[in-house]
């Protein structure tokens, strides 16, 4: 378990377009030198947005890496929902989940209109 | 020159990657209130805006993280985030390295405070410059607090940064602006995102209004993560500004919780 250098490898990915570059071309070798579990390797390379959320990766991290992927923000949201039902909660890092309110319940719950984030789940590239 | 201008506002991303998906009422009444705090900041004449942000990992990490830091460059670009994603394109900022340093070195006097030649700028400063300073035509002095990577600065030393940076702001011929950007409750970027504890902001926000250093220092991380999610530690930058302007009260121009952009979209002014 490496949480500190998965957390490092996207930090460096998500600030410098010329590794996100390398990333693309050869996500493999863009991981080397980081001290990384086969785990931890593999969900970077997927990628596997559920895992890595459950592997503890900061959320503030990990959302710059869907975009790079082009991932819509809820189907980013789900992703780490369905993370966290296939794997079980985080395992370690800044929070724990606190529940899967979601974006639309919250706002009806708020009596204001749900956004049309559902409606805008399809439009998703590589991911 | 005292300090010109002191207000907060939201950062969160979706205000302009996610536009199309809120309500258009209510994003629109939003951009209204930013329209707004751009002409009450014109109206201040700053030669300079200190952005006092809570940055997400675009330039400090675990492995060297200041609790507090300011930038010292002469330009700063932004923002590192997708331009698709966040829905604007990159700029250059302009910055202001001589007074940089002079801030740098007035505010050392009581804070430990780190320095940066070289700062990207992620959406915590650049969705507020993207409303308020659109042509990128007044200098920018970033400042950061640590409030992603625990463990973080207490809440007095926050209050403690803002107010070395009042001294220094009223040390100066320039004339200077302080806002501070953040979230109150929310859980960015998680699966909770969306969910706001709009009591706890509203009751924040009271207590922010007012200036009540006790009141705004009687919080601890634990609570606020219990209560405001792991986005409430940005409360730290509205603290801040709160002891830049100590002694002032503030107004409340904006507040409406918008789920979709994952935070209680809050616009706020201090009358000095």
């Amino acid at each position: 378990m490496s949480l500190y250098y998965v957390q490092k490898f996207l930090y460096e990915l998500n600030r410098d377009e010329a590794k996100q570059q390398a990333y693309l071309a050869d996500r493999s070798a863009a991981l080397a030198g980081f001290d990384l579990t086969d785990e931890e390797h593999a969900a970077l390379i997927a990628p596997d947005i559920g895992l890595l959320f459950h592997l503890g990766v900061n959320g503030q991290i990990l959302m710059h890496f869907g975009a790079l992927h082009h991932i819509a923000w809820a189907d980013y949201l789900q992703l780490m929902r369905d993370g966290i039902e296939e794997h079980g909660p985080v395992r370690e890092g800044v929070y724990a989940v606190t529940g899967y309110e979601g974006t639309d319940a919250h706002a009806m719950s708020l009596g204001q209109q749900p956004g049309a984030s559902k409606a805008a789940t399809s439009e998703t590239g590589e991911n | 020159m005292p300090l010109v201008y002191a207000g907060v506002c939201s950062h969160a991303p979706g205000i302009t990657g996610r536009a199309d998906q809120a309500d258009p009422d209510m994003r629109d009444s939003l951009y209204a209130a930013f329209d707004q705090m751009r002409a009450d900041i014109e109206a201040a004449k700053p030669d300079a805006i200190i952005v006092i942000a809570a940055e997400h990992f675009a330039n400090f990490f675990m492995d060297n993280m200041p609790s507090f830091a300011l930038g010292m460059a002469d330009f700063y670009d932004g923002p590192i985030e997708d331009t698709g994603w966040i829905g604007f394109d990159k700029f250059r900022a302009p910055g202001n390295r001589d007074l940089s340093e002079r801030l740098i070195k007035e505010v050392m006097q009581t804070v430990d405070v780190s320095y940066a030649e070289e700062w990207k700028f992620d959406h915590g400063i650049a969705v507020p410059l993207h409303f308020l300073t659109p042509n990128f035509d007044v200098p920018i002095i970033p400042a950061n607090i640590n409030c992603q990577g625990p463990p973080l600065a207490p809440l007095p030393r926050a209050w403690a940064f803002g107010e070395a940076l009042r001294r220094a702001a009223d040390s100066f011929p320039e004339r200077i602006a302080i806002v501070g950007t953040g979230g109150i409750s929310h859980w960015p970027a998680t699966p909770d995102s969306g969910k706001i504890n709009e009591p706890w902001d509203r009751d924040f926000l009271d207590r922010w209004c007012r200036n009540d250093k006790d009141a705004l220092l009687d919080y601890d991380d634990a609570s606020v993560y219990a209560d405001a999610g792991q986005g409430g530690f940005e409360i730290r930058t509205f603290l801040a500004v709160s002891a830049a302007a100590a002694g002032a009260t503030g107004t409340v121009h904006f507040f409406q919780p918008i789920p979709i952009f994952a935070v209680s979209c809050t616009i706020a002014s201090y009358a000095l």
